[in-house]
């Protein structure tokens, strides 16, 4: 498998999405998983996939002692498979910037210069493939579907792509082209797609025009969350408060949580907003709330990690994605973990999977107001979807998603 | 001789527009009258009409040997009269006929028989009102909303003087027994039970144009060997069809009416008649005690009140609503009254359902929500400001039992002048008769009437503190009668 991201050291929801899949798809048992990422921290949960940094895989040989390596990467690989690696070395690649250990450094993040990364990234791809024997290639995302294509052409195994979001998500509708070609060829070259709900299946067979019978949806799911997150405390508040929570970008819809927002404050007084997060509209989203006059009423928290997210969630009574395009959102479906009555776009993949949420368009300002308001006003309707929600999500397991991937594994490997 | 009943429903509620909360207060109107004008149109021209004209014909080509019932919710009618009037009288040229039997019902196709006696019994009094009015007659017989029974509503209905209750077959209450019989309800056992058939009734509505049916094709000639062949103490046989099954749900082009028109004379042959239930309740005697400690209905397969009492959305609702019934009940309000019985109708707590939401069945099909959650949403935004209209007519500070002598006294105001007025009369024609000074007698005006009563309301301020409460609440009782006089 190629990934970009890892938990704990995430940046978007990628990162949680692969370890869930592949945690669910170990525990469906008999599987060897070798999931690799551009840079492990060491702190990874391990046990279940066999991790390999693509920064810690030689491309050129150096002459170096096993002592010297466990001393530099004993950390996050096994000294010996360092050595496993370095025996399959298949090009001279002392031209490029290398370290003391032959191995190209990796930021894992998503820099300026991504696509340098995304190069060298499937050149490591390269050693790994002649090392580490396997019978299906798995890429995450388009960031590895080079990685991805090139394994495939080295072993000749199939290629299973993963498609966590397109383009067309990020940008609605002004794709890169840079981008796109990296991922039309990406699918091209699969054996077969699998994509996080049908909201993106339609938008690989429109828009990349893929054929429909091999592109297959498997719906995302959660991990549940650990107790101490679930029971982290609830301050007693006179009022009540709706959260929107993510990036603040033109793909989640800030604007129009602010206009329903406005909406709800003519009419009530005892709602306080909340916007978490960061993102390119931050500021106009802070204008934008001053102009509508709301701004004694309307929070902006900035960047939260870690913990401070089901912190922010455990002090909400509602929480509201009104996300233009969302491949999947996993959020909301935390959001509801933790008892939080959540109200998402129906332009968000999740929203094919969940009964007990409300859904409305996300231009549809006056439905989405007249949900916040309808579940701030009416405890009968807030009772219940909270309670149905948790019972809804405890359902929802990336067991059940794994088992679907590895079917399609068995019918990739047996074509 | 076995007897068979049809008999056959329309119901239609006032659906309600898309009503959002910045509404609340503003807007006091609050129904989609283009999609009940559309619908209901659509459903006359497809079902209900020619299904009437179907009837009409078996009615006058058999001389009237053809006998079925009919149960129409008033809201229906009221719909009927705004949209197609001349549905109306194809109704009434039924009634003429003397062969159909309107049944008793509630008039907003409510649960009211579930929330408050009180209010079924006033609902049930208004559709009777409604159809004696339009079609001469007062109902004897009673069928509930989608057939809702139990042993509290049969000694409701008893009480109320029906003789025969039409009910629902339930499987899980019948146990062995078969619904072709004459039952009495155990909590008023002068009541009669007919049962609906479900099986048969099943055949024809939803087996009628469905070619993986094994009996399929069904046939008149088939439908009633059928029925002949029930055992013989078997004497009623109780179909309950919603009217738009023909017509709407089985399209004409299924010759659903032709398979109508060819009934009475299959049924003819082999002896077999029609009747109108409360026929039947007088010639058959009762086998047996029905008890039905918990409510049925026609509707879903559990035949229970889950589809509109199933869960917490919908119970909030109704207690909501029910809260402010006597309230309703004692104001004069007309409009107010209106939106009361319309806001009561069952299938806005039917959209509410969350049964089988996974896999959108039934309950999707009817509802003009996408979800039961928008449903309820835009439920209760009207409700809330119905309920502050009512706040309006009548401040939640005063109780019911209060206000109710406080409308008492206004009420009973023009009489006691009336009667005062008199007593000035007599007293003077006495003092006229004995010759005394004329001034000290002044006629009682309203005015004066209402000086009055303010008085016991001073009065008790300049005596004890502990008098002051009344004072107080005489008063503020003052200011409403002052606004409900308005």
């Amino acid at each position: 498998m190629f990934g970009w991201e890892f938990p704990p050291h995430i940046l978007g929801g990628l990162g949680t999405a692969s370890y869930g899949l592949t945690k669910g798809m170990h525990n469906c048992g008999n599987m060897d998983i070798t999931f690799v990422i551009p840079k492990p921290y060491g702190d990874e949960e391990k046990g279940f996939a066999n991790i390999i940094g693509a920064n810690s895989t030689p491309v050129a040989w150096r002459d170096v002692d096993y002592d010297y390596v466990a001393n530099r990467l004993g950390k996050v690989m096994d000294p010996q498979l360092y050595f496993q690696l370095r025996d399959h070395i298949y090009a001279d690649f002392n031209y490029m910037r290398l370290n003391d250990l032959g191995c190209i450094e990796f930021s894992g993040r998503y820099p300026d210069n991504i696509l340098e990364e995304i190069n060298n990234y499937s050149i490591v791809a390269g050693v790994i493939a002649r090392t580490v024997p396997c019978d299906v290639i798995h890429s995450h995302d388009w960031l590895t579907y080079p990685a991805g294509i090139h394994a495939k052409n080295v072993t000749g195994k199939p290629l299973v792509i993963h498609v966590h979001a397109t383009d067309f998500d990020r940008s609605r509708g002004n794709v890169n082209p840079t981008v796109f070609s990296i991922e039309k060829d990406g699918m091209n070259n699969a054996d077969h797609i699998i994509t996080v709900s049908d909201l993106t299946r339609r938008t690989v067979i429109e828009k990349y025009g893929i054929n429909p019978d091999k592109v297959t949806t498997v719906h995302n799911a959660v991990i549940p969350l650990s107790d101490d997150l679930l029971n982290l405390p609830r301050h007693e508040k006179k009022d009540k408060v709706i959260t929107f929570l993510g990036r603040i970008t033109m793909q989640k819809g800030p604007e129009y949580f602010v206009e329903a927002a406005a909406k709800v404050l003519q009419k009530t007084k005892n709602v306080r907003f909340v916007m978490a997060g960061s993102g390119d509209m931050m500021d106009a989203m802070i204008r934008l709330a001053a102009q509508r006059n709301i701004a004694d009423r309307f929070h902006f928290t900035g960047f939260l990690r870690g913990k401070q997210v089901y912190e922010m969630l455990a002090d909400s009574d509602v929480y509201v994605m009104p996300s233009v395009s969302e491949p999947f959102g996993i959020s909301p479906l935390e959001a509801m973990e933790m008892g939080v009555p959540s109200i998402i776009s129906k332009q968000s993949g999740c929203a094919e999977i969940l009964t007990n949420v409300i859904k409305t368009d996300y231009w549809d300002i006056d439905a989405m107001a007249d949900a916040m308001h309808a579940l701030v006003s009416y405890p009968a309707m807030h009772d219940y979807l909270r309670v149905k929600g948790i019972e809804e999500i405890h359902g929802i397991t990336w067991e059940k998603a794994g088992q679907k991937v590895i079917d399609i594994y068995n019918q990739v490997i047996n074509k | 001789m076995k007897s068979v009943c049809f008999y056959f429903h329309i119901h239609q509620p006032f659906r309600l527009k898309r009503y959002r909360f910045f509404d609340i207060g503003n807007d006091h109107y609050y129904f989609d009258d283009f999609s009940d004008d559309d619908i209901i149109t659509r459903l006359a021209e497809n079902s209900y009409m020619p299904m009437c004209d179907t009837l009409l014909d078996m009615i006058k080509s058999t001389n009237g040997a053809f006998k079925c019932a009919l149960s129409v919710s008033g809201t229906a009618i009221e719909q009927l009269q705004l949209y197609v009037p001349e549905m109306i009288d194809k109704l009434k040229a039924l009634a003429d006929t003397g062969c159909v039997e309107f049944l008793s019902g509630t008039y907003a196709h409510s649960l009211s028989s579930l929330e408050d006696t009180e209010e079924f019994m006033r609902d049930v009094k208004r559709h009777d009102a409604m159809i004696k009015d339009l079609f001469g007659k007062k109902p004897t017989t009673f069928a509930n909303t989608e057939l809702i029974y139990d042993d509290d509503i049969a000694a409701e209905v008893g009480r109320m003087g029906f003789n025969t209750c039409v009910t629902v077959g339930a499987k899980h209450i019948l146990g062995w027994k078969s619904p072709n019989y004459v039952y009495q309800a155990e909590t008023a056992p002068d009541l009669k039970l007919l049962l609906s058939n479900d099986k048969l009734a099943d055949d024809v509505a939803r087996n009628f144009a469905n070619p993986e049916w094994p009996a399929y094709p069904l046939t008149a000639d088939k439908y009633m060997d059928w029925i002949a062949a029930l055992p013989e103490p078997e004497q009623v046989v109780n179909l309950w069809f919603s009217m738009d099954v023909f017509g709407s749900f089985l399209p004409a082009n299924t010759g659903i009416f032709m398979f109508m028109k060819a009934l009475p004379q299959f049924a003819a042959e082999r002896g077999i008649r029609f009747a109108t239930p409360s026929e039947v309740t007088a010639q058959l005697k009762p086998v047996g005690m029905m008890s039905v400690p918990y409510p049925i209905s026609d509707i879903d397969e559990a035949r229970d009140v889950s589809a509109w009492k199933g869960n917490d959305l919908q119970n909030e609702a109704l207690n909501k609503l029910y809260a402010v019934a006597e309230r309703v009940s004692l104001c004069s309000d007309r409009q107010l009254k209106q939106d009361w019985e319309y806001l009561q109708s069952s299938d806005h707590f039917y959209y509410m359902s969350t049964k089988n939401m996974a896999d959108g069945a039934s309950h999707a099909a009817f509802s003009p929500y996408d979800s039961p959650f928008s449903a309820f949403t835009n439920y209760m935004n009207v409700l809330a400001d119905f309920l502050v209209r009512v706040e309006e007519q009548y401040p939640e500070s005063i109780d019911n039992e209060e206000l109710n002598s406080l409308l008492l006294t206004i009420r009973n105001q023009a009489s006691e002048i009336a009667s005062l007025n008199k007593e000035v009369k007599s007293l003077r024609a006495a003092q006229d008769s004995e010759d005394l000074p004329v001034e000290q007698v002044v006629p009682v005006e309203k005015a004066d009437v209402e000086a009055l009563a303010k008085k016991p309301g001073r009065k008790p301020a300049a005596k004890k503190a502990t008098e002051k409460k009344p004072a107080a609440k005489k008063t503020s009782a003052k200011k409403t009668a002052k606004k409900a006089e308005k």
